[in-house]
């Protein structure tokens, strides 16, 4: 229930109604989205490149005004009191945003500084934050050097440094290697599950979607194409497919007749044959059954349970390979306008 | 949640970044520093025989050129300090700042810091090399410390200019394209001959309204003259007034380019 100013107390929640964003040239990079982020849990905004994840990130950390619609964080309106809003939240934008003349505490400084903290203050928990993200060894070298995993360890410490209680990030593993993309996993989990810090992150990865986020949402051109957890999210799609590869590969047109009555055909590797099964896993046993009785023996099983590709391959008819695929076409033969004021 | 800052925590922390910035970048300190000084020791050579015309204000061409690194100095100051913030644009470091509670005057005042330490450093240097190379300061040791405040006041003004055109530039390439242009605006001065020296009459006229000319001459009256309170006048004035019209264009860029709500 919200007080007689409009903020909701404690409040670390996001609430989003009908947002959009038209750029010059009438791109609608966010096309009337509705979302809700519940206190202390973390949201995954899943989608390809250009769909729109950035524009909304930059709507709900008060860098771009929306076209229409409106959107609350931490209680306070993105529009009409962004101040408030800054206050609350952290973030950490697609870019590691790094001034590479600068050592990492120099950088701890100046933006304690800028938020107003003391001196004895910021410099407390800039090297408690430092220490967090493991960059205690390479403090006082310029950030120019850092390896990208480093630059962004070093940017969520930044963005944490003046200990908001919504945090955003937009893209953050992108481009680093899976070490540095576990430890940034093992990190946030922790600030949502320790600190119950709410957060929000965006990313094109499905496996950190999945292993992340308690809530989800799917965006496409702009919009929200599905809602939920991601269990609720695969339930929905539900079937699982079963892959099965003979150990003759000429025998595989007669392993897809075989597997036919078990399901809808789907694609699975150049030796194999795939199925969407209707019945789900209990049919495992009757297609090795089948196969038995035809006399057609099997080099290699597999059960693949519904993934978030699947959701978002029946929710768009695309798979997200496809659609980032697409996006980089359009971006290099320029079919996509250009966007003024877009977020990178 | 920590206090609203104060604009006096901020400038000093930005123009800190903004002077660490600079040094650190020797690359950005060099050629600013030595073209004009390359461009001096040619001038001097090649343009000695000028001292023999009539009406010539000194007998010392080194003495009378040296004025003019100064203000090639400016030109330097006008890439340097629009480089920096549209990098800063390009790069994101610019909504970094945005995300704070950052006061927009903060940030122009600390993005100039950087801009006035070099100048700094570079009048320094000029007047030192100037003296080990015979020229001559006319009004004295008081002279030199008023030639460094003008000179700093110029690189200022020139700073302003850069972040006026940095704001609205997304590239530090499309700021470094301005170089030439501006390198003709400063041709277009007093900078070579003294104004009534010039014999082509439109480039009188263009030398007369270019306010480079007037900077140029304040300097010079220090060197040659000695204490010319109209020279003087007039070379700080179009200094401060082109920084002010600078931080004008440079505070409505801003505007724009601050779109937070």
């Amino acid at each position: 229930m919200p007080s007689r100013n409009g903020v909701q107390p404690q409040s670390n929640g996001i609430e989003v109604n009908g947002l959009v964003r038209v750029f010059k040239g009438g791109v609608r990079a966010v096309d009337g989205i509705d979302l809700e982020v519940r206190p202390g849990e973390i949201y995954g905004f899943l989608g390809p490149n250009g769909a729109g994840k950035s524009t909304t990130v930059h709507m709900l950390t008060t860098l771009l005004p929306p076209t229409a619609g409106s959107a609350r964080v931490a209680g306070h309106d993105v529009v009409k009191d962004g101040a408030a809003v800054r206050d609350a939240i952290g973030a950490a934008l697609q870019e590691a945003a790094l001034d590479p003349n600068l050592t990492a505490r120099e950088h701890m400084r100046l933006q304690g500084a800028l938020h107003g903290m003391s001196k004895g203050e910021r410099t407390k928990r800039g090297n408690e934050l430092i220490d967090r993200v493991g960059l205690s060894d390479a403090a006082d070298r310029k950030v120019g050097g850092y390896s990208g995993g480093m630059k962004r360890r070093l940017d969520l410490a930044l963005a944490l440094l003046h200990g908001p209680r919504v945090l955003f990030l937009d893209e953050p593993t992108t481009g680093l290697d899976i070490q540095s993309r576990t430890a940034l996993w093992d990190e946030v989990a922790h600030l949502s599950r320790d600190d119950g810090v709410t957060i929000f992150l965006t990313t094109q990865y499905l496996e950190e979607a999945d292993q992340l986020a308690d809530h989800l949402g799917i965006i496409d051109h702009g919009k929200i194409v599905a809602a939920g957890t991601p269990d609720a999210l695969k339930a929905e799609v539900g079937r699982p497919t079963v892959e099965v590869v003979p150990t003759d590969h000429a025998e595989r047109d007669r392993a897809v007749e075989l597997l036919e009555p078990f399901g809808e055909l789907v694609p699975g590797t150049p030796q194999g044959a795939a199925v969407r099964l209707e019945d789900g896993g209990e049919e495992l046993a009757n297609i090795i059954r089948v196969f038995d009785q035809a006399e057609v023996r099997i080099a290699n099983l597999e059960l693949h349970e519904a993934s978030l590709n699947d959701v978002f391959l029946t929710k768009t008819g695309r798979s997200l390979e496809g659609a980032q695929r697409e996006a980089a076409e359009e971006g290099e033969t320029g079919e996509q306008p250009a966007l003024e004021g877009a977020p990178a | 949640m920590n206090g609203r800052p104060s604009l006096w925590v901020q400038i000093p922390e930005l123009a800190r970044r903004s002077v660490m910035r600079t040094v650190r970048q020797p690359a950005a300190i060099v050629p600013a520093t030595t073209f004009p000084l390359i461009l001096l020791a040619i001038n001097s050579v090649g343009l000695k025989s000028a001292t023999s015309l009539p009406g010539f204000p000194t007998d010392s061409y080194v003495t009378f050129a040296l004025a003019f690194a100064f203000i090639q100095a400016g030109v330097f100051a006008v890439i340097g300090t629009g480089q920096n913030l549209a990098e800063d644009n390009q790069g994101g470091f610019f909504n970094r700042l945005q995300l704070t509670p950052i006061h927009p005057a903060a940030l122009v005042a600390g993005q100039l810091a950087g801009t006035l330490a070099l100048g700094l450093f570079q009048a320094s240097t000029y007047i030192a090399v100037g003296l080990l190379a015979g020229a001559h300061i006319e009004a004295g040791l008081g002279g030199a410390l008023v030639m460094i405040a003008l000179a700093i006041a110029i690189s200022l003004a020139f700073g302003s200019v850069g972040l006026a055109v940095g704001m609205r530039s997304s590239t530090p390439e499309s700021v470094q394209s301005l170089f030439p242009l501006i390198f003709v605006f400063l041709f277009l001065s007093s900078m070579s001959l003294p104004r009534d020296l010039i014999q082509t009459d439109w480039f009188r006229t263009v030398a007369t309204y270019n306010p480079v000319s007037y900077m140029v001459e304040g300097l010079r009256s220090l060197l040659i003259t000695g204490w010319d309170g109209e020279a003087l006048a007039l070379g700080f004035g179009c200094a401060l007034g082109i920084l002010a019209l600078g931080l004008t264009f440079a505070s409505l860029g801003l505007k724009e380019r601050m779109v937070r709500t």
